[in-house]
């Protein structure tokens, strides 16, 4: 009873998921949840496999590993992982929007809402037989869906247009007009991939008006991707840090916005910045490996910007009279993991590549505790 | 050095003048292009000796016609085009309403076809109306309901289908083998021979479900080849490329009968005149509803969810599968859907020709219902029936310009000379085809009619420019 009821909290539980593309690990065992009625944000540089994520959730990749559970409101449960494809949205109620907008451009706003809601008119129509004679069930059924697409076309603020095609509308409204979509498939998940980007910031408030306003008053849970920080600090109840498809941060926005390898992996440091971190993770190795100072001649660069990443980030162990080179590229957060060895050990190690940068220079070894694998990072 | 302007060159030649400048210039050009490809032409004499036969009347008219085009087109249609053209910028950008032909165009369209017979019985008596309800009116007409079929799969769906005359085989052989071994009815056959070609839509569907572009047009190229290749050796069954001959007329739904030695012969029971003519209406009037039903049945499943998921497709598969459409199931019924007309249109193919042989069933007429769909305008059925009366009905009157042979006479004054008696315009068809494609491709690349009729609307029911709408993938 208690554990049914713990589950249930969860409306996603994604268990040990792996991705791989050949030999590239898009995701390596990821675990997280998702509670019900919240907002969980998935955050990551370009690359960490935010998109993979949602994809194998929604359908579109089986993964090579681990178990999707989507727990549902009357208590029906699936395994995302082995449903097809079109049977997730329709079945298991995960609607999604996507990373660059896919609408119907040559059907109207009306049209774009009534597709989605496809599945239910299919019924009422009787598999079309009955809807081709014109059955009055199935023209109660169509104006309920008319209805439907009204009220959110009113909640996307897109009523005036609804006779408009979709492809004439300005680029935010298409943004609004694809979430109305996902809405309209009646999902217990929404899965965002990035529903703020390009968008100004007035755009991007009324979005996280539309946002809220779908959390409080739907029930549906929503699961977003997204690298707008302003959208994901006010509006997500929890966030998870993905970089190099593993995970290095859980928590509330608080948390993961003080999180130590949460800065350095995600928002990038600059050098001195680095070892302030490090400082403040307050491991005495750390304090002491930095206090040796770096070699001279790879020791770090003035200036160490997102965009550029950390010019030979040295690190010497003087205890050991060995020096372990970070390559130019080396992943942030794997830098903050390889600081402190003992209390991360258990945690799987970071892939050492900048997440700002794509830079195809072999990345060595990050630190003795952290194992070099190949680039996991895939859009 | 100072650059001076001379006033009197900046001042365009006024338009008479200078129209009939250029139409010297037209007329001496026209003259030095034309003096040798017109003005001489080799021949044989009757001792096989080749000589020179002068034509310099003909050269003489041809550079007169040019110079006079030329000075009208400069002193008058140029001017008129330009004036037009400012007063419309003028005018205020008022939505024009789109006068009563356009507004009620299909209804209009419905209209004269039903009458059509009728005024051309009255017109041409029941015999001279012949030609003009079988060659052009039922010829057209199987062209449309084929266009239209066609228009299910690439119009709405946007599934490319280049072997699409397969299932008119499939349907006129269903017919044809089914009623010479089996004598079963057409009206038994008809639905028979729609679900025949609806089966074997779902066959092809399968294989090509994961293909898209190019490619499913490949494949679907070779199913066609495939239908007419196994007509063609399966011998026992099919007669092969001899056809199969003697196909029974279609009956007035079992109670009149168009053989004359049938006791129940129409003439017999109505007590009214012999005629081949009656038959031929009769072939129109049911080609016309078998038309009617396949829009009726387009227009309403355009308004189904089915119908919305087929344009859906085509504009975006994968938002699709993410709104939960089964993508399979949806492109499936869709080449059914299509197929199953194709089949309709097979069976009555079969029953009016009463000869069916593979010969019918060549990509060639793939081609052709695909370019009526394209001229038409994807998805408006309106256009692809217009397309259709323009493609078959422009071939069919090819057959009817005589003059093209004799020449065209004035008394005894001869205007323009014809290009004698061996001369076959309608083998010319293909190529003014291809010109009549291209000019109404460049001039409206959507087709005739590009906007798309939007199936659901809150206030207003406005056209979608086709600027937004997506041809589909495949």
């Amino acid at each position: 009873m208690d554990a049914t009821s713990s589950t249930n909290n969860f409306i996603l539980q994604v268990e040990h998921l792996s991705m791989k593309f050949g030999g590239l690990v898009a995701i390596g065992d990821l675990s997280f949840q998702a509670r019900r009625g919240e907002i969980t944000a998935l955050i990551g540089p370009n690359g960490a496999g935010k998109t993979t994520v949602f994809n194998c959730i929604t359908g579109f990749y089986k993964p090579t590993e681990g178990m999707i559970t989507l727990n549902k409101r009357d208590g029906s449960t699936y395994l995302l992982e082995r449903l097809p494809n079109h049977e997730i949205p329709a079945r298991a109620k995960v609607a999604r929007t996507f990373q660059n907008i896919r609408l119907f451009s040559g059907m109207t706003l009306l049209e774009n809402l009534l597709v989605a809601q496809h599945n239910k008119l299919m019924k009422a129509s009787g598999y079309t037989f009955l809807g081709l004679f014109g059955f009055p069930s199935y023209r109660q059924a169509s104006a309920e869906s008319i209805e439907l697409a009204r009220h959110w076309l009113e909640k996307a603020d897109l009523i005036e247009r609804a006779d408009d095609p979709a492809g004439d509308l300005p680029y935010g409204a298409q943004r609004r007009l694809e979430i109305a979509r996902a809405m309209c498939t009646g999902p217990e998940l929404l899965c965002l991939d990035e529903p703020a980007a390009g968008l100004n910031p007035k755009e991007s408030a009324s979005l996280n008006e539309l946002l809220n306003d779908i959390k409080d008053n739907t029930g549906t849970s929503i699961l977003l991707i997204e690298h707008d920080m302003s959208v994901v600090m006010q509006i997500s109840d929890h966030v998870v840090v993905l970089e190099y498809g593993r995970k290095i941060s859980d928590g509330n926005p608080q948390s993961v916005r003080t999180d130590p390898r949460v800065i350095a992996a995600y928002l990038g440091v600059d050098d001195e910045e680095v070892e302030t971190v490090l400082t403040e993770v307050g491991d005495e190795d750390v304090i002491e490996q930095l206090d040796t100072g770096p070699d001279a001649a790879h020791g770090p660069g003035n200036s160490a910007s997102m965009m550029a990443g950390p010019v030979s980030d040295t690190v010497e162990h003087a205890d050991e009279g060995e020096r372990v080179t970070v390559s130019k590229a080396a992943s942030k957060a794997a830098l903050v993991d390889a600081s402190k060895p003992v209390s991360q050990a258990g945690k799987p190690a970071a892939k050492p590549r900048s997440p700002a940068k794509k830079s195809t220079s072999p990345a060595k070894p990050a630190a003795k505790s952290s194992t070099a694998k190949p680039r996991g990072g895939r859009k | 050095m100072a650059v001076t302007v001379s006033p009197e060159r900046d001042v365009v030649a006024p338009p008479m003048q200078r129209a009939l400048r250029e139409a010297f210039y037209a007329g001496a050009i026209a003259l030095g292009l034309f003096v040798l490809f017109i003005g001489l032409r080799t021949d044989q004499n009757i001792s096989n000796e080749l000589i020179l036969v002068q034509r310099w009347g003909l050269l003489a008219l041809v550079v007169v016609a040019v110079a006079v085009g030329r000075f009208l087109y400069v002193a008058y249609a140029a001017p008129a085009i330009e004036r037009s053209r400012a007063e419309k910028a003028k005018a205020p950008a008022v939505v024009a309403e789109p006068g009563f032909v356009r507004q009620n165009f299909n209804r209009i369209g419905a209209a004269v076809l039903i009458l059509y017979p009728v005024a051309m019985v009255l017109a041409f008596g029941f015999q001279g109306s012949l030609k003009w309800v079988d060659n052009f009116g039922i010829q057209i007409l199987i062209y449309v309901m084929l266009a239209w079929g066609l228009n299910i799969v690439v119009g709405l769906a946007g599934l490319l289908d280049l072997g699409y005359v397969a299932f008119y085989a499939v349907g006129a052989y269903a017919y044809s083998l089914l009623a010479t071994n089996f004598g079963l009815s057409f009206w038994i056959l008809l639905p028979a021979a729609g679900a025949m070609a609806a089966f074997w839509g779902m066959m092809l569907g399968f294989p090509v479900l994961r293909l898209r572009g190019d490619y499913l047009a490949i494949v679907t190229l070779a199913f066609g080849e495939i239908i007419r290749l196994v007509l063609i050796n399966w011998r026992d069954v099919t007669h092969g490329s001899a056809g199969i001959s003697g196909i029974p007329k279609v009956s007035f739904f079992g109670l009149m009968s168009f053989n004359i030695s049938d006791p129940n012969y129409i003439a017999k029971v109505l007590h009214i005149t012999q005629s081949g003519a009656y038959y031929k209406i009769f072939l129109y009037y049911l080609i016309l509803g078998l038309c009617f039903l396949t829009a009726f049945v387009t227009i309403r499943l355009r308004r189904l969810p089915v119908g919305r998921a087929w344009e859906a497709l085509r504009e975006d598969e994968i938002a699709c599968r993410s709104l939960g459409i089964n993508t399979t199931t949806t492109k499936l019924t869709a080449f059914a859907t299509g197929a199953m007309f194709g089949g309709f249109a097979g069976a009555f193919f079969a029953a009016r020709q009463g000869f069916v042989s593979p010969e019918s069933f060549v990509f060639l007429e793939s081609a052709i219902i695909l370019a009526i769909v394209v001229l038409g305008g994807m998805g408006s059925l309106g256009g692809i029936a217009v397309a259709a009366a323009v493609m078959i009905g422009g071939t069919e009157i090819l057959r009817e310009l005589d003059f093209l042979k004799t020449g065209l006479h004035w008394g005894n004054m001869t205007i323009i000379p014809g290009f004698g008696p061996d001369f076959t315009p309608e083998l010319y068809r293909m190529l003014l085809f291809g010109m009549a494609m291209v000019i109404v491709m460049l001039w409206k690349p959507r087709g005739f009619v590009g906007s798309r009729e939007p199936t659901a609307f809150l206030k207003e029911r406005r056209a979608v420019s086709g600027s937004f709408t997506k041809e589909g993938h495949g």
